[in-house]
């Protein structure tokens, strides 16, 4: 789950990380109010769950108040990569000297948490990983002890930083330790960390994600979500314990699980269909669930064929097929479906669908290739 | 032969008494797995599947009472990680965990610890492992493959299943079938399947499926080309999957690569592995 930077900031804040005086907007005359109580230069930031604002004129500076409120009305109006502004961050601006990249996030081949810092930080910090890779300094974290205060000492050391900034940038990188286990981060970034003209460390961007899986044990966090990132559909799929993305094909999929729905879809493109959608209903979807797939995906009118590729191992093929006739008796509609049921209780499932708009198949390929060409009809 | 699992695995459950568990323990036991026992906290002293498996209080007290040497956990994910230090405490060598849903840094402490005491974790958010014909441990249908010589790892579950029945179509056979599970932190990983199939005399082929995300195919197509006779043929879904919209730069600079199917299907390729453009081409290929 993706956190705004305002949100990363206030958390970041609470860790002991220096951050920008500033607030966040969601209109024109808050921002102006914020510039106003800030006094000075202010950025008026937007905040939408996508990297490379700045290139998209989502981030904009302003000299006093009355153009923190144009820049606002400007910004405040914009979608960015798909993604409508609906707030702005009012930051204090702050003088940059110097700008560093410091973040921690896990690295999978190492099983290890890893913080990266490097003297090259701001937007093209991924060009500088890619071509001087020797330019990013990395402490893996041992998960059983956290960040050692050596290693963040060594860190700055290995960034060049000048020795007088390096107890508080000790202090940043705890910080930053401390909030990202707490949180259960997946990633906590500072980019750019800089060095002010007053000779101070600073945070001027923040960003974090959490791990979906413990957000469970963070309801407070969990209700940071910002739903604009999602499609209504995918909203409601979660709802339901299912995992929906939608995407714009015309063939619908219900499958149950990850792999093997992305196999369908990738069969589907394979005989020259597009999917409409990744469905994974999961192990022992009940009729329940079920039903709520068929709505979601028939919800979309550019399906013009269903395929429901179910193997059956704990998820019983008819409890899949009630499912399936109790959503067609809630929704009524005559696009076809293409059933292809193997293993628990498929017969059952089959004989429990058999009907004048359903297609059985017995093989992926077959399933497919039928799917393909009733949407191509 | 097989690898990790056979007719002398000694096997328990823990989250016996759950409704996955229960339902699943019937099912390996039908199978004809040597299931000694399950455990679940509180309710020790009680017996599952009509007096045929004692249920323990605790993993320790079950290890003693029956010599088990193979835990299978099917805890909620809240409680997963205390499961599985607890069966590497108990002495168990290997753990086998079916679990979705465990956080990630859970799983980080886990593998440290686990690593330490030289336990073999399987999983987690896995469906388990299957030596057709001897032992099944977790939730892989029992009637979908046959014995023979052909070694799986998959990381999928459902896709694993399509797979294995595949195989078994066209009168091909497994000799163990590992499920590593979908999680991007786990207990054992293709490198470690690959390297036991090379060293078990009974496998003669293997099969591993894949999926977007990490590296670790690009990491098995290194060590399949420095360390594998046998013939290895390979399948990576997604490769019709959208592209991550990344946040951060961290992942990026961390993994380099952004975890592409077509990436994985190159990187494999370029090791001498022949990749199937679907599952059902699979056995054709071997």
């Amino acid at each position: 789950m993706k956190l705004h930077e305002y949100q990363s900031k206030q958390l970041f804040a609470k860790y002991g990380i220096p951050v920008p005086k500033g607030r966040v907007a969601a209109t024109a005359t808050e921002a102006k109010q914020i510039a106003e109580e800030l006094g000075g230069r202010v950025v008026i930031k937007s905040q939408v769950l996508v990297g490379g604002r700045g290139k998209a004129g989502g981030i904009r500076l302003a000299k006093n108040p009355s153009e923190a409120e144009e820049m606002a009305t400007l910004i405040l109006g914009m979608e960015i990569k798909g993604l409508p502004v609906r707030k702005v961050l009012v930051d204090e601006a702050a003088q940059i000297e110097k700008e560093i990249y410091l973040g921690i996030t896990n690295d999978r081949a190492a099983r290890k948490p890893v913080m990266m810092a490097s003297s090259a930080g701001g937007v093209e910090i991924e060009e500088v990983a890619r071509l001087t890779p020797e330019k990013i300094i990395k402490a893996h974290i041992f998960p059983l002890l956290g960040l050692r205060d050596y290693q963040a000492r060594d860190i700055a050391a290995g960034i060049d930083l000048p020795r007088e900034h390096w107890r508080i940038f000790g202090q940043i990188a705890r910080g930053l330790w401390q909030a990202y286990a707490d949180c259960d981060a997946t990633l906590a970034e500072v980019n750019p960390l800089v060095i002010t003209s007053g000779n101070q460390l600073l945070a001027v961007d923040g960003k974090m994600v959490l791990d979906d899986n413990a957000l469970f044990l963070h309801t407070d966090l969990a209700e940071m979500r910002d739903l604009d990132v999602e499609a209504p559909s995918e909203i409601e799929a979660r709802k339901f314990g299912l995992s929906f993305i939608k995407l714009d094909g015309n063939i619908g999929c219900m499958v149950n699980g990850a792999g093997l729905a992305m196999t369908t879809m990738d069969i589907i493109k394979l005989f020259g269909g597009e999917p409409a959608n990744f469905l994974d209903i999961g192990g022992g979807a009940g009729a329940d669930k079920v039903s709520a797939a068929m709505r979601i995906i028939l919800a979309d009118p550019n399906v013009k064929t269903i395929l429901l590729n179910v193997f059956g191992g704990i998820t019983r093929c008819d409890e899949v097929a009630r499912g399936i006739l109790s959503a067609l008796s809630e929704v009524k509609t005559k696009v076809p479906m293409v059933i292809r049921l193997v293993g628990t209780n498929a017969e059952e499932g089959r004989r429990i669908l058999a009907n004048a708009n359903m297609v059985t198949a017995e093989t992926l390929v077959d399933a497919a290739q039928k799917a393909v060409a009733i949407a191509k009809a | 032969m097989s690898i990790l699992i056979n007719k002398s695995t000694r096997l328990i459950v823990q989250g016996v008494t759950g409704h996955d568990g229960l339902f699943h323990t019937q099912q390996m036991v039908n199978y004809g797995t040597n299931l000694v026992a399950g455990v679940t906290p509180g309710k020790g002293g009680e017996w599952v599947l009509e007096g045929k498996v004692p249920v323990f209080d605790s993993v320790k007290m079950a290890v003693e009472a029956t010599g088990a040497n193979t835990s299978v956990i099917f805890v909620p994910a809240r409680f997963a990680a205390d499961a599985i230090f607890e069966a590497a405490d108990a002495g168990l060598p290997l753990i086998v965990c079916i679990t979705e849903g465990i956080p990630v840094q859970d799983m980080m402490r886990i593998r440290s610890y686990l690593d330490q005491k030289g336990v073999r974790l399987v999983g987690p958010n896995c469906p388990g492992m299957i030596t057709p014909g001897e032992s099944k441990v977790g939730i892989i249908p029992g009637n979908i493959s046959i014995p023979g010589k052909v070694g799986l790892i998959s990381r999928s579950g459902t896709l694993t299943y399509e797979v294995l029945y595949a195989l078994k179509l066209v009168g091909i056979g497994v000799s163990t079938c590992v499920g590593i599970g979908g999680d991007p932190i786990n207990g054992t990983s293709f490198i470690d399947c690959l390297n036991m199939f090379e060293e078990d005399a009974k496998t003669e082929k293997v099969v591993m499926i894949g999926e977007i995300g990490g590296t670790d195919e690009e990491k098995a197509a290194e060590f399949i080309a420095d360390h594998m006779s046998k013939p290895v043929v390979g399948f990576i879904a997604g490769q019709s999957a959208p592209p991550g919209k990344r946040m951060g730069h961290a992942g990026a600079i961390v993994e380099g690569s952004s975890g592409l199917a077509v990436d994985k299907i190159n990187a494999l390729q370029a090791a001498g592995v022949r990749v199937a453009s679907h599952p059902e081409e699979i056995p054709s290929l071997l």
